[in-house]
């Protein structure tokens, strides 16, 4: 199953294993070494591998990692303007690592949501019954390695009808000083009724070691639960990301999700997937991802609806500049049980330069009969007249082609509920886009 | 303001404009006129930048400057507009901030400040009432689902806002009923002052009825074959292009 033997052996034979790791009460331990024994036999994908047949992730394995973090890599706050959303009221939860740093962060408090460390919260009950259970991940190698070996993370749970006044801003700091393969592991639960914007900013602080990051979220939404969830992924060069985010959405429940991809890690792969077991739920899945230099940005969504009386909708817009390199595939699966779904999914690209790359492939399977489902998919490049049309008004070429960005991006950007965020993403793309012209 | 001296271009291969001469000074307004396809809104193309022409000969001086050396944009910050015949949809980007980046975007050019929000909104608002521009499609995404007048008279709105000193209306008139025509023509009008100076092309008389030209030329396969007062005008309105068609081709034939 592996053709990448270092890596492959490296883990398997070379690092401490996960009966090595110390949860509070060894409480899931069992689950580490299930998880384990899972990686292995799986292995490592090739791109014969179905789902990695465009993204060769052998290539960003090839260097020496270290498992092996800094437990205490001193972040200052200022190296986490960065992450820094301005006019954005929010608390903050600063990850470094994947380790929580209390000291840098500020929790809510009194309310009916807690915070902690995954690694303290292991003998919690939700923590037992949702670790590692999500059908989607089992057959993840990276998904199943990272819940046999991750360091920590973050467990989150709201209570019944509990709501905040404000976000939560996540900010992951990574940090090597040598090469590292940084696991971090995130559970998040909202029980029924309750309700919870997170935004996830990533700081990256140290390029002259890869930081291969290869995280797992995990998101349980209890009945009438809503969680607004805003991912935010721009790094510093020398990075590598793996997500998984896996969600399970009871009845009645709402997920709106959202995954910005911004320069500039060499590889970003995002596996996010739904499984709907619940009826009349709501499935908001946007995603925008603007990359630049020779990026690769590699988005799989999976949409499962078990269930009948479930909408989902999706919409993925990329801009592709430079060499960049874009993929998109977008599953949904309609079990024969769940009639009466709507299920809709778009992806439309605008490439900015002759070099760059998408490959989209939507993929439908449909086993119930009363449903509505459609699906699109569409490559451009810019309309010239319409570049025209700005630059006859004075407005000079780059200035024109960000204004135009911007405006491809903006069924996405528009569906942000936070104006902060609105405004930040759209100085973003500018930034971004100003830059790959003058380059 | 402008001279254009045996101005000669064509668009893939194909010889389209074939030596135009033509001499603008301020405060005048100039119509273009001129059966299908004889080359009216390719002029206006050259002039205003637009990539698929190529000048082959002559050239064009707008201000003391070699318009043809310039960007797009640099003709339009140095005072060139250009109302288009098809106004571009460009959802996702709203009226006033497409407006503000242009106008910054001029002033920044010429080392002037951007404009204050509050003074861009007193301006806007006084551009707006001067030329009757509904100020509900401020805010909407630029020309998107706007009806044929409401995206000329955006166009006029424009004008009025970035107060060039050539404008050229290509066509403004086309695709216009007669109460979208008298007002569009009426913001013009509006707009014309001692300094400022207007090319209209048009393919009917009606606009002249309402934008009074001080000269009328004709133009015909790539060349002006005839220049005149307004009274050109209404002769071409009674007798149809045929005629200087016929002209023309006698004159080849000597």
């Amino acid at each position: 199953m592996t053709s990448d033997k270092s890596f492959y052996e490296f883990i398997s034979n070379g690092v401490p294993g996960p009966e090595q790791k110390v949860d509070a009460d060894n409480a899931i331990m069992p689950a580490r070494k299930l998880a384990f024994s899972r990686f292995k036999e799986l292995g490592l994908p090739t791109i014969k591998t179905e789902e990695w047949r465009y993204t060769n992730v052998q290539r960003f394995l090839k260097d020496a990692f270290t498992l092996a973090q800094e437990e205490q890599a001193t972040v200052t706050p200022d190296q986490l303007k960065a992450a820094n959303i301005p006019q954005l009221d929010s608390y903050r939860i600063v990850l470094v690592n994947g380790r929580l740093q209390a000291d840098l962060s500020e929790l809510p408090t009194g309310g009916k949501i807690t915070v902690s460390k995954l690694s303290d919260a292991a003998g919690n009950a939700q923590l037992q019954a949702w670790f590692d259970k999500h059908p989607h991940l089992q057959s993840q190698p990276f998904a199943a390695l990272n819940a046999a070996l991750f360091a920590d993370g973050l467990f989150i749970e709201a209570g019944v009808n509990a709501t905040l006044d404000k976000p939560l801003q996540i900010i992951h700091v990574y940090t090597a000083s040598a090469n590292a393969f940084i696991q971090p592991r995130h559970l998040v639960v909202l029980h029924k009724s309750a309700t919870l914007e997170i935004i996830e900013s990533a700081v990256g602080l140290n390029d002259s070691a890869i930081a291969f990051v290869n995280a797992v979220t995990e998101v349980v939404l209890e009945e009438n639960a809503e969680l607004w969830h805003y991912n935010i992924q721009s790094t510093i060069k020398n990075s590598r990301h793996i997500y998984h985010t896996s969600a399970t959405q009871k009845a009645d429940s709402r997920y709106h999700h959202f995954n910005f991809t911004l320069p500039s890690a060499e590889l970003t792969r995002n596996n996010l997937s739904v499984a709907l077991t619940g009826s009349n739920t709501e499935t908001n899945l946007h995603g925008l991802y603007l990359a630049t230099g020779s990026q690769h940005v590699d988005n799989h969504t999976f949409v499962d609806h078990l269930v009948p009386n479930c909408n989902s909708n999706e919409l993925y817009k990329g801009v592709l500049l430079d060499d960049a390199n874009g993929v998109f595939t977008g599953k949904i699966h309609v079990h024969q049980d769940a009639q009466k779904t709507n299920a809709f999914q778009q992806n439309n690209n605008l490439l900015m330069s002759e070099k760059a790359n998408i490959n989209s492939q939507p993929q439908l399977e449909i086993y119930a009969d009363d449903v509505k489902c459609s699906h699109g998919f569409t490559v451009g490049r810019f309309s010239e007249e319409s570049l025209f049309y700005l630059r006859s008004r004075g407005i000079g070429e780059e200035a024109a082609k960000s204004l135009l960005v911007n405006a491809f991006a903006f069924d996405i950007t528009d569906q942000v509920h936070i104006p902060a965020l609105q405004d930040f993403l759209a100085e973003k793309i500018r930034q971004y886009v100003a830059g790959a012209i003058n380059n | 303001m402008l001279t254009i001296k045996n101005l000669h271009a064509e668009v893939d291969g194909k010889k389209i404009l074939k030596g135009i001469n033509l001499e603008i000074r301020k405060g005048e307004m100039h119509a273009i006129m001129g059966p299908n396809g004889s080359g009216k809104s390719s002029l206006s193309s050259v002039l205003a930048g637009r990539e698929n022409y190529t000048v082959t000969e002559g050239e064009v001086i707008f201000e003391g400057k070699n318009l043809l050396d310039l960007s797009p944009e640099d003709r339009a910050r140095e005072g060139l507009f250009l109302a288009f015949q098809y106004p571009v949809e460009i959802p996702g980007v709203s009226n006033l901030h497409f407006l503000k980046t242009a106008l910054n975007e001029i002033r920044t050019y010429h080392n002037l400040p951007p404009l204050e929000s509050k003074e861009f909104l007193k301006l806007t608002k006084e551009k707006q009432q001067l030329v009757d521009f509904n100020a509900n499609l401020m805010n909407r995404s630029l020309n998107e689902g706007f009806s044929g007048g409401e995206k000329k008279r955006n166009e006029v709105f424009q004008l009025a806002m970035l107060d060039p000193k050539l404008a050229i209306l290509d066509e403004t008139d086309s695709g216009l009923d007669i109460d979208a025509l008298r007002i569009v023509a009426a913001g013009v009008n509006k707009l014309r002052n001692a300094d400022k100076a207007f090319m209209v092309i048009t393919h009917y008389q009606r606009l002249l009825e309402y934008i009074v030209p001080d000269f009328v030329h004709v133009l015909y396969n790539g060349q002006i074959v005839k220049t005149g007062t307004k009274e050109l005008a209404l002769e071409l309105e009674e007798k149809g292009y045929d005629w200087l068609k016929e002209e023309v081709h006698q004159k080849e034939s000597v």
